[in-house]
């Protein structure tokens, strides 16, 4: 179920939070947080929306669809954004994706 | 993206400064992110620099496992969103995985930091089925000579090495934790390679800091300044080369720096820690200071109310118990006078400043010490047990 670490982000990339990254309500001080080994994150609206989008089924283009839908924004614009964003997040090692499994 | 409590920069924290990091709690007092959890002073282990206090909780002052359920519910509800298992050992309770799968269950984040020597693959196993998001090993050096020695355990290197495996094969994230001293600091270029070839995480390349325990083998373990800039240069170039890799975090002692370290980001304001015996504590060194009375969670008072209303937490607090050169100084708000452990460790009194600080009318004689220590012969440990310390043989055993 382990995804690969050190991710190169793509449109085709298929990115879901691994298992020691959890993005989670903080009820206490009203923001998202990512919680990883030794640190908080605090992701913009933005994060959490897109990461709210990855679950591993869906891949960067279609994440990048689902909003340039739902804002009504330019898909290439968003779709850099998106890349740049989770690119990030993978860089800091807490981003994998799932791949095909080979048979 | 960012973070939301900023690191302290690496070369100011202190190696348990780097688990909190609130900007906004920093400014209110709020409830910390993250709380160590003591959960035993037992460990095989018998490091010269054990962070523990010299004065150790015997097994009989431990919280029950009820007891510690009830903190981790408690503290999930005030706020905090994790939790780190230490110790001593913390592994040499019987309760571990009970403890985390509670911990999981009310929604903390749990990391282990642990020696790694008392796991089996099958306890590591059930401590990630019970939720365990992170393991932390610490490491004495690069091989079982220098490595057994330095911890005073036959066997711990090969062990540390075996569950690091074990602990990535489990997929769960590793960080190696490799404290350093003038006689391991030669094989820090093999340590950083170790943590690649163990495929961990993060590397947190952490000098001993002098209180307690290492206070008292500060002469066996000093580094030089030429060792510490050759540290410095060699991790920045390794932080340079595995970028996206390994992450590295980096913690100086703070005897041969200019301004004092932020200790614990300032008294009673990022940080606190919960002892064997359940005293929540501003740091874990804290009972080294004498006259501070420390209030446990079996008292009638909640771990929110100790945080924000006791006089233990009230005393270094903020600007207002501050003596000259603090109390007119520009950095008071920005390293809040140093370490108060220090300070007590060094001078008598904690509300003195830190030696560390170049301002401290003590830190020229404490530095000449230091470097004097640093150039010296002593090499033989004490070693740290609940005896009040060993004394290693001359042969090294």
């Amino acid at each position: 179920m382990a995804g690969p670490r050190n991710i190169s982000v793509s449109e085709a990339s298929r990115p879901v939070l691994p298992r020691h990254a959890k993005l989670k309500y903080d009820e206490t001080r009203k923001v998202w947080v990512i919680l990883a080994p030794e640190r908080v994150l605090a992701p913009d609206e933005i994060a959490v929306e897109v990461l709210q989008l990855c679950n591993g089924e869906r891949n960067v283009g279609d994440i990048a669809d689902l909003l340039a839908a739902k804002y009504a924004a330019p898909r290439e614009a968003i779709l850099a954004d998106v890349i740049v964003m989770l690119q990030d997040l993978a860089d800091k090692g807490f981003l994998t994706e799932l791949r095909e499994k080979t048979p | 993206m960012s973070d939301v409590l900023p690191t302290i920069p690496p070369d100011t924290s202190d190696s348990l400064a780097v688990l909190e990091k609130s900007r906004s709690t920093a400014e209110t007092f709020g409830i910390p992110l993250a709380v160590l959890l003591e959960i035993t002073h037992r460990c095989p282990l018998q490091c010269p620099y054990c962070s523990n206090p010299v004065e150790l909780d015997r097994s009989g002052k431990e919280l029950t496992t009820d007891e510690w359920k009830k903190v981790l519910s408690e503290l999930a509800e005030i706020g905090v969103l994790q939790v780190h298992f230490s110790g001593g050992e913390p592994t040499a309770r019987k309760d571990l995985v009970d403890l985390v799968k509670h911990a999981s269950d009310v929604g903390l984040y749990t990391n282990l930091i642990t020696s790694a020597v008392l796991l089996t693959r099958e306890k590591l196993s059930e401590l990630a089925d019970a939720g365990l998001c992170h393991v932390q090993i610490s490491f004495q050096g690069i091989e079982e000579g220098l490595a057994d020695r330095v911890a005073g355990y036959k066997g711990g290197h090969r062990k540390k090495l075996e569950v690091a495996k074990w602990t990535r094969e489990l997929d769960l994230p590793l960080t190696v934790n490799a404290v350093m001293h003038r006689q391991n600091l030669h094989q820090l270029p093999d340590i950083i390679q170790m943590s690649v070839d163990l495929d961990a995480d993060r590397l947190e390349v952490a000098n001993v800091q002098y209180y307690g325990w290492a206070l008292k083998n500060r002469a066996a373990l000093m580094p030089t300044v030429a060792q510490l800039d050759e540290c410095t240069a060699i991790v920045e170039a390794a932080r340079e080369r595995l970028k996206g890799r390994l992450t590295i975090d980096y913690v100086v002692p703070d005897y041969y720096a200019l301004r004092p370290k932020k200790c614990m980001g300032g008294w009673g304001r990022q940080f606190f820690n919960i002892s064997p015996a359940g005293k929540v504590l501003p740091c874990h060194a804290a009972e080294s200071i004498t006259g501070l009375d420390f209030l446990s969670v079996r008292s009638n008072h909640s771990i929110a109310w100790i945080w924000q209303n006791s006089e233990a937490f009230n005393r270094y607090r903020g600007t207002g118990w501050m003596k000259e050169p603090c109390k007119s100084c520009e950095f008071r708000e920005i390293d809040f006078g140093g370490c108060r452990c220090q300070a007590f460790a060094l001078t008598g009194d904690a509300a003195n400043t830190d030696p560390a600080c170049a301002l401290s009318p003590l830190h020229e004689t404490i530095f000449k010490q230091a470097e004097a220590e640093a150039e010296g012969e002593t090499s033989r440990f004490l070693y740290r047990n609940f005896a009040g310390g060993t004394l290693e043989s001359e042969n090294g055993t």
